[in-house]
């Protein structure tokens, strides 16, 4: 048996150790830290197919993080896809012709939106639309205009 | 036709007695939980239980959970390099760990060192009749020595699961990183934006609660039930932990089943 002042010492040390373990796993593994940046401001941008883009994908721009994908809906009257990004507050100088592309990080990797900036003197407030887009290339449609072309020299 | 009838009385017989002993079983964690407001007028009794299954586990759980991630780290990379993602390792050793490893191996391991030890103490209680002379002394047994245990147990098992995890991420780091030479931003940028609080890390603590229950009152019901004799006593012991263990398998593909399946 253990002497009574050292039980409470010892526990309370694993307890302590526990949450420890609980709070780096929820910092510095998963995404609690970004989940809760609500800060910044939303930009929209059409796109004719967001391929794979998922909520909480990361919005880049020379390929530094700016932001996030918040949301991702249907417009079922153009029959396009609305993304809401939500890009960080001190990045407040984007040129409103910025063109915005789904691009994919590497052959299999996950889908992100690119920014390219314009050369506007406005800049994009909250909840602007960017108007210049680029949908997410699919491989499968790429394929099949590569042969179909192929075909056609053959 | 008296073999026939024989062999199904045997079936009949055996199969009533496990469901009868699976109903026992059920009653007791049920008498087990109720008794735990116990717990509120002697907080002693539950802090030297937590002491017994999750302090002396810290040690098995902590180095196991090392060498778990460390493994994970160098095979995830091996394979991650053939399709050059091995910037994704942070991904495959965090989710592995706090998804399944972490809250699986650890209910393995706590079955193993505290889950088998309950059982042969209550078991021997028994034999040697101390629960007996407590209900002598008007002493509920279930209130003074199940409700605590299992509560210990209940809250041990997902303490013990997340240093399991922490260490096994760190332990993949070690390797990874430190000797594999996978990009330390991508190791923990990736593990971060891939690994969701609510998805993952709740679910994991889900996982370990269950396990915990499941572990605890296994390792109880079989020590207040063994035959009060040395041998009874250690047949309860393994019973305990090959229940237990199955138990936990069983029950880690259903759970993630449930939490994962869906998508």
């Amino acid at each position: 048996m253990v002497k009574r002042g050292m039980l409470e010492l010892l526990v309370g040390l694993f307890v302590s150790l526990g949450f420890v373990a609980l709070f780096f796993l929820a910092m510095q593994v998963s995404n609690l830290s970004l989940n809760l940046d609500q800060g910044g401001y939303r930009l929209t941008a059409r796109f004719g197919n967001v391929g794979s883009l998922r909520a909480r994908a990361p919005v880049t721009m020379a390929g530094v993080r700016i932001g996030r994908v918040e949301s991702i809906q249907f417009d079922q009257h153009t029959y396009e896809a609305v993304v809401v990004m939500r890009i960080d507050p001190q990045i407040n100088a984007i040129p409103e012709d910025t063109i915005a592309s789904i691009l994919t990080a590497g052959l299999l990797g996950e889908q992100y939106i690119g920014l390219e900036p314009g050369s506007s003197p406005d800049f994009l407030q909250d909840g602007d639309e960017i108007t210049h887009t680029q949908s997410a290339l699919v491989l499968e449609r790429m394929i099949g205009q590569f042969l179909f072309k192929k075909a056609g020299e053959g | 036709m008296g073999m026939t009838r024989t062999a199904l009385m045997q079936l009949g017989t055996s199969v009533l007695a496990g469901l009868e002993r699976l109903g026992r079983a059920h009653l007791l964690l049920l008498a087990t939980l109720c008794a735990s407001d116990e717990v509120l007028r002697r907080p002693r009794l539950v802090l030297e239980q937590v002491f017994n299954i999750g302090t002396l586990s810290l040690v098995i759980v902590g180095v196991s959970g090392l060498f778990v991630g460390m493994v994970l780290g160098l095979q995830g990379y091996t394979v991650l390099a053939k399709f050059g993602a091995a910037e994704s390792l942070g991904i495959l050793v965090a989710a592995s760990l706090v998804r399944e490893l972490g809250p699986v191996v650890t209910a393995l391991l706590v079955a193993g060192r505290a889950g088998s030890a309950l059982t042969a103490e209550i078991g021997l209680m028994k034999a040697t009749e101390q629960l007996a002379a407590l209900e002598m002394m008007a002493v509920d047994p279930i209130r003074r020595i199940l409700a605590p245990r299992l509560l210990g147990g209940l809250i041990s098992m997902p303490l013990l699961a997340a240093i399991f995890s922490a260490v096994g991420v760190v332990g993949g780091y070690f390797v990874g990183v430190g000797l594999l030479g996978v990009d330390a931003g991508a190791y923990w940028g990736q593990m971060q934006a891939r690994i969701d609080v609510q998805e993952d890390l709740v679910n994991g603590v889900i996982k370990s609660l269950v396990f915990g229950l499941v572990v605890t009152s296994v390792a109880l019901f079989q020590g207040y039930e063994a035959v009060p004799t040395a041998e009874g006593v250690s047949r309860a012991t393994t019973r305990a932990v090959v229940q237990s263990a199955l138990l936990v398998l069983g029950l880690d593909f259903i759970l993630t089943a449930l939490m994962f399946g869906g998508d």
